[in-house]
């Protein structure tokens, strides 16, 4: 039927206008993170020339000998797992509190989870340094950990509960029925099923945590995450493609918990 | 002897919805006991009552002379096999059995024993180590059983359990699950809303009908003799007539309710036998249902009367066709007088 | 008769229990959380003493005063609003085709591979991506060695040459700064866009062909009101985050500020947290005032 086929756009067949612009949109969202990886390698370290006159693996010998590098790493691994696991507690305490319950003010309570990572991050960062004023607190390891802590409780809230909720009933109430208390069901029943989104949710909540700056510059004071590293390096620059090197690293680290959250969230077909 | 269950003036609503209304009934110990009625009747929300998973606003539940209305689940001595059945996929089939003896701190070797001792009585001694997911329906339930059963409950709760199987396993299940209950002497009690099942299985069935009981008997007592309209239609489809149709052709003023195989066509233009109540009215329809057939006859404005003749071997009529007179005849024993 | 067992009955007991799992979450976030906004609040009602440049603890609207009066406040609360609805737009306009084809026209795998294409950039690090874009914009960065191989040299150069949006480099004009926030909110315009899209029936797109409307007509007619709440819901995104952002200012872009990078200053340096608590209220009522308008719209059900 070759010389029926309509070249007009139909509900069935997209444009080649959309097809097209839609490639393009993807490629615009990809692009850039590879340019980081191609100036990872690159001779020049003066100027972001382009192209790259050559290509070296030098800077990244460079980069792994400067030890604040990895003073900075190290205290963002520490300030991340941290929060995670501040918010893998809080978050599912909430989430079992919440599963299934209605009653008024649980619409309320759900917006204040969501809150902190609602509101613009200079909000949360401002509010909190106020607080920190207020009370006399002195910005440091702890005060970052808390802040993060806060808005990465919703992320593990939502993995968990989504979790929680696909869980039949009839199934905590066997478990009662055949003799087993709160805690033991939790611990047979629930925790087994939760287990993915647990690890889900922390591994998020992990990657959100070791990347944030907007939040972290408030409430840092004198400690220099890695982003914060990274963010002073952006005005007063030592070594350029070093920076580079240490995007291309940091893009890493945060890439592969998100992948591992995204394999473990996707719905299954034994639930 | 202590009944197994005594409800006393049960009653459950959720905000306006009344679902039990000052429900009362005493099961024996051994009994095999049957909750029988449409959704929404209240039968579901009295099990969930006795096994604990739901608290009566007033009334009493008591288990074996024991007051258990506060007493939580876990406590209770009552096991419940559920209408999903209710078992854990990352556990394998001889782990969900032994689930109650984990609970209670039983030690593996034993727990593995008695396991396997349930799984062999409703025989699928060896599936221990498959998974729910690997099993048919019918093995699934037998599981939810053989867990259900291994504390040794003293009364176990079935909540519609033969729904979700054919009509082949169901008939299997039925016998399996009597033969069961006799063997082990424990009170069965089971919600169904199919009245085939409850007359078949049960020692005893209370038909529930908008939160309350309105019949409680044996399925004999109960299909012969109803006592409401309710029960008479629900249990054995029969007819009910009322009003002055009642009066007319019953006697005293009530309603009554007669089986539709009890009805005789009087045939061509003979007598109707002596001391049977006569009526006659125009066929609506007559289907042919292999070993008998179903004609529904309008008597008058108000009521309409299904007939059942069996087929008899060699007969050769043909049913009368729609639109024609039949006349129709009944003992007056046949009648049974109802409540409303 | 009540039962001797246990002290609370089932219902007080499960009370119980659920407040004991409510209340350290609920604690933390109400105690950490919504007390340090109240502070902000507080101190936005405050205001700077002016010869002890120290902050004096009485309620006043003072500070209120300075950021609606003083012309630079007002300049800087301008420039932001501006830069939020253009972004906007654009990434409604860039965005469409993509939720477009993601969600009507896709094979299953090729969505799967786009929502992933659509996710990962999302949550590249936030920095990684500014970092990113300052390097092709600059100087003789990607930018400028894509426009010089097609020979449009001299269309960027007039570009950068337009007042206000132009600059010395794409790296330091609002041009630049407009390119950079609509790549990376871009995502959180295609998630919402693309969920409405999904959800308009084909059965409906049809019968709008069958009654005689063209394409061009269907979508307008039919597809574009359907899939306004997602873009309500992607817009709220889009603005809320442009408004508050403070970073991608000061990395790439035109000198003047904007309401983040005053925040950020004014708490910082300029020691007058009153003025920056003041300032980072505007984007709270802004916010506020935007999700009221974007749920008529019917956002709230498209998130």
């Amino acid at each position: 039927m070759r010389s029926e086929r309509q070249r007009r756009p139909s509900w069935e067949q997209p444009s080649l206008l959309t097809k097209v612009a839609a490639a393009c949109g993807l490629v615009f969202l990809h692009a850039p993170v590879w340019v980081i990886v191609l100036y990872a390698f690159t001779t020049e370290d003066r100027t972001y020339r382009f192209p790259p006159p050559g290509f070296t693996l030098h800077w990244f010998e460079v980069a792994f000998a400067r030890t604040d590098i990895w003073e900075s790493m190290r205290l963002s691994l520490l300030v991340a797992s941290a929060a995670t696991l501040l918010a893998l507690v809080l978050g599912t305490l909430a989430a079992f509190a919440l599963a299934r319950r209605k009653f008024t003010g649980k619409e309320s309570i759900t917006l204040l989870f969501v809150l902190p990572i609602a509101l613009p991050g200079i909000l949360t960062g401002l509010a909190l340094l106020a607080g920190m004023r207020t009370v006399g607190i002195e910005p440091g390891f702890w005060t970052i950990v808390a802040g993060h802590a806060t808005f990465c409780i919703v992320i593990v809230y939502n993995n968990v509960v989504a979790r929680l909720r696909r869980i039949p009933p009839s199934w905590v109430e066997a478990s009662m029925d055949l003799g087993a208390r709160g805690v033991q069901t939790f611990r047979y029943v629930q925790l087994p099923q939760i287990a993915s989104a647990l690890l889900a949710g922390g591994m998020l909540a992990f990657a959100l945590s070791f990347d944030e700056i907007i939040v972290t510059l408030f409430t840092a004071g004198h400690e220099r995450t890695l982003p914060i590293w990274f963010y002073n390096e952006l005005f007063r620059p030592r070594d350029r493609p070093v920076t580079n090197v240490v995007a291309v690293v940091v893009t890493l680290v945060t890439f592969i918990p998100i992948l591992l959250a995204y394999y473990l969230t996707r719905p299954r077909h034994d639930d | 002897m202590l009944p197994a269950i005594e409800l006393r003036a049960l009653r459950r609503a959720f905000g306006p919805i009344v679902a039990l209304d000052s429900v009362s009934l005493t099961i024996a110990p051994g009994e095999f006991f049957a909750l029988l009625g449409p959704s929404g009747s209240g039968k579901t929300t009295c099990l969930r009552l006795i096994a604990g998973f739901d608290q009566p606003d007033s009334g009493t539940i008591l288990l074996d002379g024991d007051d258990v209305t506060s007493t939580p689940p876990f406590a209770r001595d009552v096991n419940t096999v559920f209408q999903d059945y209710a078992l854990f996929p990352h556990m394998t089939v001889a782990d969900n059995v032994a689930y109650g003896l984990r609970v209670r701190g039983v030690a593996a070797a034993e727990r593995a024993r008695r396991a396997r001792e349930m799984l062999d009585l409703v025989r699928l001694g060896e599936f221990g180590t498959r998974r729910p997911h690997e099993l048919s329906g019918g093995q699934r339930q037998r599981v939810a059983l053989a867990r259900a059963l291994i504390n040794h409950p003293k009364v176990l709760l079935l909540d519609e359990p033969l729904g979700a199987l054919d009509l082949k396993l169901r008939e299997e299940m039925q016998a399996e699950l009597k033969g069961l209950q006799q063997r082990l002497g424990i009170t069965f009690v089971f919600v169904t809303h199919d009245q085939d099942e409850a007359l078949s299985m049960a020692d005893r069935v209370a038909v529930f009908s908008n939160g309350r009981i309105e019949q409680l008997d044996t399925p004999r007592e109960l299909y012969n003799r109803p006592q409401t309209a309710f029960v008479a239609r629900f249990v054995g489809s029969a007819n009910v007539v009322q009003g002055e149709t009642a009066q007319r052709l019953g006697g005293p003023g009530r309603a009554f309710a007669i089986r539709p195989e009890l009805i005789d066509v009087l045939p061509g233009t003979a007598a109707a036998p002596a001391g049977h109540v006569q009526c006659s009215g125009e066929v609506l329809d007559a289907l042919y249902h292999g070993a008998s057939s179903r004609m529904r006859v309008q008597v008058d404005a108000q009521t309409i009367l299904a007939v059942d003749q069996a087929e008899l071997r060699g007969a050769t009529s043909a049913m009368p066709a729609v639109g024609a007179l039949v006349r129709l005849a009944w003992h007056p024993d046949h009648a049974v007088p109802l409540r409303d | 008769m009540a039962s001797r067992r246990g002290e609370f009955s089932p219902q007080g007991r499960q009370a119980f229990y659920f407040a004991l799992l409510l209340a350290p979450p609920l604690l933390w976030l109400g105690i950490v959380y919504l007390g340090s906004l109240a502070t902000l609040l507080l101190q936005s009602l405050y205001a700077v003493d002016e010869f002890t440049a120290r902050i004096v603890p009485e309620f006043t609207l003072a500070t209120y005063r300075q950021l609606v009066t003083q012309p630079a406040h007002i300049d800087i609360l301008l420039r932001t609003v501006l830069m939020a609805i253009a972004v906007t737009v654009a990434s409604a306009v860039i965005a469409f085709p993509v939720a477009l084809y993601m969600a009507r026209y896709a094979s299953p795998r090729l969505k799967a591979l786009f929502y992933v294409g659509v996710m990962l950039p999302m949550w590249t690090s936030y920095l990684v991506k500014v970092y990113a874009w300052r390097l092709i914009l600059a100087k003789q960065g990607i930018a400028s060695w894509g426009f010089e191989q097609v020979g449009m040299i001299g269309a960027l150069d007039r570009l950068l040459e337009v007042p206000v949006v132009g600059g010395p480099s794409l790296a330091s004009s609002y041009i630049g700064m407009f390119v950079v926030f609509v790549y990376m909110w871009l995502p959180f315009m295609i998630l919402p866009l693309a969920a409405a899209l999904e959800r308009v029936p084909q059965s409906l797109l049809q019968a709008s062909s069958d009654l005689g409307a063209s394409p061009a007509q269907t979508f307008r007619n039919v597809v574009l009101p359907l899939a306004l709440p997602g873009l309500a819901a992607g817009s709220i995104f889009t603005f809320s985050l442009t408004l508050g952002d403070y970073i991608i200012p000061s990395v790439v872009g035109a000198p003047g500020y904007f309401i983040g990078m005053m925040v950020y200053q004014q708490q910082g340096t300029a020691g007058n947290l009153p003025l920056a608590a003041a300032f980072s209220v505007v984007p709270i009522v802004l916010i506020g005032l935007y999700l009221m308008l974007a749920r008529r719209l019917g956002a709230f059900d498209a998130l």
